[in-house]
């Protein structure tokens, strides 16, 4: 195979060629829109024994992660998929996978939750599991979505982490879009993620273990305490995991990424596929001589805030972009998040807010073009249009 | 089916001194003549109710099995992800030992909030044995109702008042919902026939694929009795055949115990709190249909085994 | 009597530092008890306030309050029932009501 070889695939194949290299011990999903075709490929993968995998067809997506978190429990490496709605009924078991310390990991493909029903690609149904202790890494493409899961495992799986981690793609935009990806080789990636030793086991009859016991008011906030360090210790352990992924296959992770943004005025923060188009915007307004930039977060839990804020301190002024609302009066959650952390910087810029794209409402140069051109002009005047708007809504 | 001689010496005691769930409490009697039907190894599931949360108050466990609970309509869907871990490794050679699984609900957990996680399970046919332990309520939060609770039943949520004789609805046939996925085996048992009920976990857990048994739990705690008497009431709910002791294997049922005289259903609710309301002269109709509706189930129990025995 | 040292309030947490518990540090995380067994630790004997006792002369040894005792708390050994274990018995009374030949009577408990 020739290096550098690109192979056409799908955000949603990737994910399924990526789950086919690490060959989990077991998989418990459930098909949702736009996650089914990861779903899909990977049964295929297993009923033509190209991966030793045990699937357990699950009836819905509580019970795949039940399953997720009993199979993980047992000692077994475990995978798990969903998107939007399923995340959501999933929900009461997702917090329990993190707050047990089971290194899950599991693609989303990032779908708005109902209701009204509605199949296409917003971060609601991710951000609203933002509280709930895993980590969470967005992906702008399908080359990031293939790296990150497998990077994932590695995080995940690390004895001073031991939390899941959701690798997040757009739906439909990035999911089940065709892009040229350059996959690993099967060993390689064999090689990087290692044997699994699972920090204790229900099998082990020799040494009887309780899991998920009940705590009284006396332990449940130590136990609390636990995670709160253990994100802590994911800020300080991830770039060892970083540095393991560039040794092994030449490609450098970060937990935020910045796009022309060093000598910026105003720059635009955004995640995943948006990125891409605010990166295109970036260029043909930096050929006309304006000084903007993209600051792109790939890791939100734990929130890298450090990175970010030595990243924006210097602009005059920020836009963040979110795709979803908190509907807290006050504008979308990493918008929320970013103000908080830079209110006590000597150096911070203007922070304004825009919603986006909820429902898959698409996002076009021109709404990024605007939103710079107010951005300028705000640094200019001093003035800005408005603190939170909604980009690309009829109103 | 081996003697209680032989069971105190061969069978280790796989959940110990020191939970603490109440005094005379129906549940553990269960657990541990249950647990009796193996001497593989265990791993033991239970779903969020009385026998988890008094067993697993942290720091302390009172299993000396491993133990793993989730959450509370899920133990079905938790333990098949445990039972196919067990299989995966294995066939990788990473595990060798014979391991058996075990779930333990509660009715709440079972018939109700657990009923979908429990049926999928089945459907997938994972090697493993359901046990509901059926006290008839959600008796952990405090004795609200629940599918399982007995028509005529006072609970929390559904008392008895000047308006109402406590629960209306009659209780699902969660046995017969169970055997209509076709498993290996099912079976309804009792603490009132503890030898019957050891010879059924026996079965189960050598089953191959799914097995239930579903095992009226009793709770002197919520049906307001002497808690000296918990199998004194066990044994006349049987001999009422308002809780039939059957089995059914490979779709083959056999009631396992029919009593010499069939007593009144009334007899077993007399010696309950949870149906005094029903001794007023306005309830006496109510009081009829119960005796009637267990009067027919049992004639349907001994017609299908008639005709099961002919096949 | 003992007199206890009261513990100086500071601003700075309420945390019941000298309760004996465990800080978040000395604990396995995950809420993962790894001592299997160790409410043998907790003895609920102390809930009871009446006790079994047992006519020895009378017993037959058939074991069935060993099968129904709920806190297993019935001695057997080789096939003998040899005790009570007062230290977690509850004070149920079923070892009494199930005993066919009526061996064991419950009696207040001698403090």
């Amino acid at each position: 195979m020739a290096k550098n070889k690109l192979t056409p695939l799908m955000g949603d194949q990737v994910a399924a060629h990526a789950m086919r290299q690490i060959e989990p011990d077991v998989v418990a999903a459930y098909p949702i829109t736009p996650q089914t075709e990861i779903v899909m490929n990977f049964s295929q993968f297993v009923a033509d024994g190209r991966v030793d995998t045990e699937m357990i067809p699950v009836e819905s997506e509580h019970s795949a992660m039940s399953a997720c978190v009993g199979a993980a429990s047992a000692g077994a490496r475990t995978m798990t998929a969903t998107s939007a709605n399923g995340l959501a009924l999933m929900w009461e078991i997702v917090y329990i996978a993190a707050s047990t310390r089971l290194p899950i990991v599991m693609p989303v493909v990032n779908r708005a939750l109902s209701a009204p029903i509605n199949i296409h690609c917003d971060h609601s149904d991710t951000m609203g599991a933002r509280d709930s202790g895993w980590i969470q890494i967005y992906c702008e493409n399908a080359q990031e979505v293939y790296e990150s899961i497998i990077l994932a495992v590695r995080i995940a799986e690390h004895e001073k982490i031991q939390l899941p981690v959701m690798v997040c793609q757009d739906g439909f935009i990035t999911s089940h879009a065709v892009e040229g990806v350059e996959l690993f080789a099967d060993e390689a990636v064999k090689d990087f993620i290692g044997e699994y030793k699972a920090r204790f086991s229900v099998l082990d009859t020799d040494k009887p273990v309780t899991v998920g016991p009940l705590d009284l008011q006396d332990y449940y906030f130590e136990h609390k305490r636990q995670q709160s360090q253990a994100m802590e210790d994911a800020l300080k352990h991830i770039p060892e995991a970083f540095e393991a992924f560039h040794r092994a296959f030449g490609k450098r992770h970060v937990f935020v990424e910045s796009y022309r943004a060093e000598d910026a005025e105003a720059a635009v923060v955004a995640l995943s596929s948006t990125a891409g188009t605010v990166k295109s915007v970036v260029d043909k307004m930096r050929e006309k001589g304006h000084k903007v930039g993209l600051i792109k977060p790939r890791f939100f839990r734990p929130f890298p805030a450090e990175k970010i804020a030595d990243l924006i301190g210097p602009l005059k002024a920020v836009a963040v972009l979110d795709r979803s609302e908190s509907f807290s009066t006050q504008g979308g959650p990493m918008y929320s998040e970013i103000r908080g952390i830079m209110y006590d910087e000597p150096k911070r810029p203007r922070i304004i807010n825009y919603i986006y794209g909820l429902g898959g409402r698409d996002i076009f140069e021109s709404d990024v073009e605007y939103v710079f051109r107010q951005l300028l002009e705000g640094v200019k005047s001093g003035k800005f249009e408005k603190q939170v708007g909604y980009l690309g809504v009829r109103d | 089916m081996a003697n209680l001689k032989e069971l105190s010496a061969a069978v280790p005691e796989r959940l110990s001194s020191g939970h603490r769930l109440c005094a005379g409490c129906g549940a553990s009697i269960i657990v541990r003549q249950i647990l009796m039907g193996t001497k593989d190894p265990v791993v033991v599931g239970a779903s969020t109710g009385c026998l988890e949360v008094a067993t697993t108050i942290y720091p302390y466990t009172a299993w000396e099995t491993p133990f793993i609970h989730n959450a509370f309509e899920n133990v079905a869907a938790t333990i098949s992800g445990v039972e196919t871990a067990y299989r995966a490794l294995k066939k990788k050679g990473r595990i060798e030992k014979e391991i058996k699984f075990i779930a333990f609900g509660g009715d709440g957990g079972t018939y109700d909030i657990g009923l979908q996680s429990l049926s999928g399970a089945l459907e997938r046919g994972h090697r493993f044995v359901y046990v509901c332990y059926d006290n008839g309520a959600y008796m952990n939060t405090g004795i609200q109702r629940s599918g399982a609770t007995p028509r005529g039943a006072s609970t929390t949520t559904a008392p008895s008042g000047k308006k109402s004789y406590g629960k209306k609805q009659r209780r699902k046939d969660l046995t017969a919902i169970v055997a209509a996925h076709n498993i290996p085996y099912v079976a309804q048992g009792s603490i009132a026939n503890w030898s019957d009920l050891i010879t059924k976990a026996e079965k189960a857990f050598n089953a191959d694929g799914p097995a239930f048994i579903n095992v009226m739990s009793i709770c002197h705690r919520g049906w307001r009795f002497n808690q000296q008497d918990t199998v004194s009431v066990a044994k006349a709910a049987v001999e009422s055949c308002f809780w039939p002791l059957y089995e059914i294997v490979d779709g083959k049922l056999r009631i396992t115990y029919k009593p010499k005289t069939k007593i009144a259903v009334s007899e077993w609710m007399d010696k309950q709190g949870r149906f005094k309301h029903l001794k007023k002269e306005d309830c006496r109709e109510i009081n009829e249909e119960i005796q009637q509706e267990v009067d027919a189930e049992w004639e349907r129990l001994l017609k299908r085994e008639a005709a099961d025995s002919d096949n | 009597m003992k007199v206890m040292k009261k513990e100086k309030k500071t601003d700075k947490d309420s945390s019941p530092k000298g309760s004996g518990k465990k800080s978040w540090k000395e604990i396995p995380i995950g809420g993962l008890i790894d001592k299997a067994g160790s409410a043998k630790d907790y003895k609920t004997g102390e809930w009871k306030t009446f006790m079994p006792v047992r006519d020895t002369s009378k017993c037959i040894n058939c074991l069935i309050c060993w099968v129904y005792c709920p806190d297993s708390c019935i001695k057997a050994e080789d096939g003998k029932m040899t005790g009570f274990n007062l230290d977690y018995c509850k004070g149920c009374g079923i070892c009494a009501s199930v005993c066919p030949v009526k061996c064991i009577k419950m009696e207040k408990e001698k403090k």
